[in-house]
């Protein structure tokens, strides 16, 4: 069973992944892609994650934690560049 | 910088938080290293400081548990809806921004509103006035003013629900007063 | 080694195995929301929900796997961080996505939010011809958000308040205090 949770988790993910992958390509816009690498960042966890559960270790337990705590910053960060870039070009 | 002096009691629970973390991390919940945490905790509240956040000094736990279930059940609720829409409408989805007033004007009721809004299904921030404490939701899937309405009366129930959490004792009345004339309006007809 | 301790693991490990797979599906149903979505805020619905529930569903597995108590405060401290960070980034993508109209209007069946800004767009024009009152409001309230973010993860929320519809009632003041 544990073959079989392995090889169903890895397909699901890896189909994520592309999925993501292909939307930061396409993405009509920047946040758009921004969107999208978060959603990446969010599938690495996740198979991180699994990897723990499976193989029992706690190796990367921690970087799980830190991952969900300042994953969010470069998202925000990208965020506040593109409003105010725009803001800008609007006044003038 | 003129800083404004925190009591201890409104700074607790940032330190318990803070404690938590600490023995968390450390994977320790021994007395010696709880003790230590707390120290450090104490030490960086005072150096990092930040502005302080204004509880109401109310917390009902008998309120916030089934709040809180509710919550996870909605969480997952949440995901589904996002399946269901993909996959099944696609590119057809309709949305709106919808505007609604909270009763509440603390930061911390808003912000907290705000929170449990964008994690629950079809509804998401997109921007807040502080000044008359309004939220305006981007909804998933509303079609028409029906819709509108009905995802305006989520928010302001959950905002209640947050009110009877953990409101103060003035918004808790007004909240009782509103309800009590609503239920006698409802009655009557 | 008993057999009821046998069957208990069965149970946990069948258990562990159904919360991995949905827990990856609901990455994929990220993914599916975000190409089959047509504008980013619909998007952005899809990219934010289901990741947490799937991180949810992962850390129970692991707390499920490992038998040591220890792991279940890590992995409810890594959970709540995700909780309080997931909203703020969702909230300043969507902002940043409406002020720079990349939302689609004729997928939008209501929107309480374009007549406010319209509002203020115009009051601001009406009120800018004054010398230097234009080009003064419109920096500071930004610098002031900027500010706010730093202060904590709430920050970014509260921060964010009332920045676009600043020339409206008193949001600038507001957003002045509260820093100490």
């Amino acid at each position: 069973m544990k073959d079989a949770v392995l090889i169903i988790t890895a397909v699901v993910l890896t189909l994520a992944a592309a999925g993501a992958i292909v939307r930061i390509a396409v993405g009509p816009s920047l946040l758009d892609r921004v969107l999208a690498s978060d959603v990446l960042l969010g599938i690495v966890g996740a198979a991180l994650a699994i990897d723990m559960a499976v193989n029992r270790h706690l190796n990367n337990l921690f970087l799980l934690v830190a991952l969900t705590l300042i994953g969010f910053i470069g998202s925000v960060t990208v965020a506040r560049f593109v409003s105010d870039r725009r803001g800008q070009a609007n006044d003038s | 910088m003129s800083r404004k002096p925190i009591s201890l009691r409104t700074e607790l629970p940032l330190l318990i938080w803070l404690v938590i973390v600490w023995g968390a991390l450390w994977r320790d919940f021994s007395p010696g290293n709880l003790l230590f945490g707390a120290l450090i905790a104490l030490v960086v509240a005072r150096i990092f400081y930040l502005p302080p956040v204004e509880l109401s000094g109310r917390f009902n736990v008998l309120r916030a548990v089934p709040f809180a279930l509710v919550f996870l059940a909605k969480v997952v609720a949440a995901s589904f809806q996002v399946i269901y829409l993909a996959v099944v409408k696609g590119p057809k989805v309709v949305n709106a921004v919808v505007e609604v007033p909270l009763r509440s004007h603390s930061d911390l009721m808003v912000t907290a509103t705000g929170h449990v809004l964008s994690l629950i299904p079809g509804s998401l921030v997109v921007e807040v006035d502080r000044s008359t404490s309004t939220l305006y939701i981007h909804g998933l899937d509303i079609r028409d003013e029906a819709d509108a309405a009905r995802l305006r009366k989520e928010v302001q129930d959950t905002e209640a629900g947050l009110i009877r959490i953990m409101g103060t004792k003035a918004e808790l009345e007004a909240l009782e007063a509103e309800t009590a004339t609503a239920s006698r309006k409802g009655a009557t007809p | 080694m008993t057999p009821e301790a046998g069957g208990v693991d069965a149970v946990i490990d069948a258990v562990t195995a159904v919360f991995l797979v949905l827990g990856a599906l609901m990455s994929l149903t990220a993914t599916i929301g975000l190409l089959r979505f047509p504008d980013l805020m619909s998007r952005m619905h899809a990219a934010t929900k289901p990741q947490v529930l799937g991180l949810f569903l992962l850390l129970a597995a692991i707390g499920l796997q490992m038998r040591q108590w220890w792991v279940w405060p890590v992995l409810v401290v890594a959970w709540i961080f995700q909780l309080l960070t997931v909203p703020v980034s969702a909230h300043m993508v969507g902002r940043a996505g409406y002020r720079t109209k990349h939302l689609h209007p004729e997928l939008l069946s209501v929107d309480e939010l374009e007549a406010v800004v319209r509002r203020s767009a115009a009051e601001q024009e009406g009120s800018g011809t004054g010398p230097a009152s234009a080009a003064g409001p419109a920096e500071d309230p930004e610098l002031d958000d900027v500010l706010g973010l730093g202060e904590a993860g709430d920050g970014a929320l509260r921060g964010a308040a009332g920045q676009n519809l600043d020339d409206r009632g008193d949001g600038r003041g507001d957003q002045g205090e509260g820093k100490g």
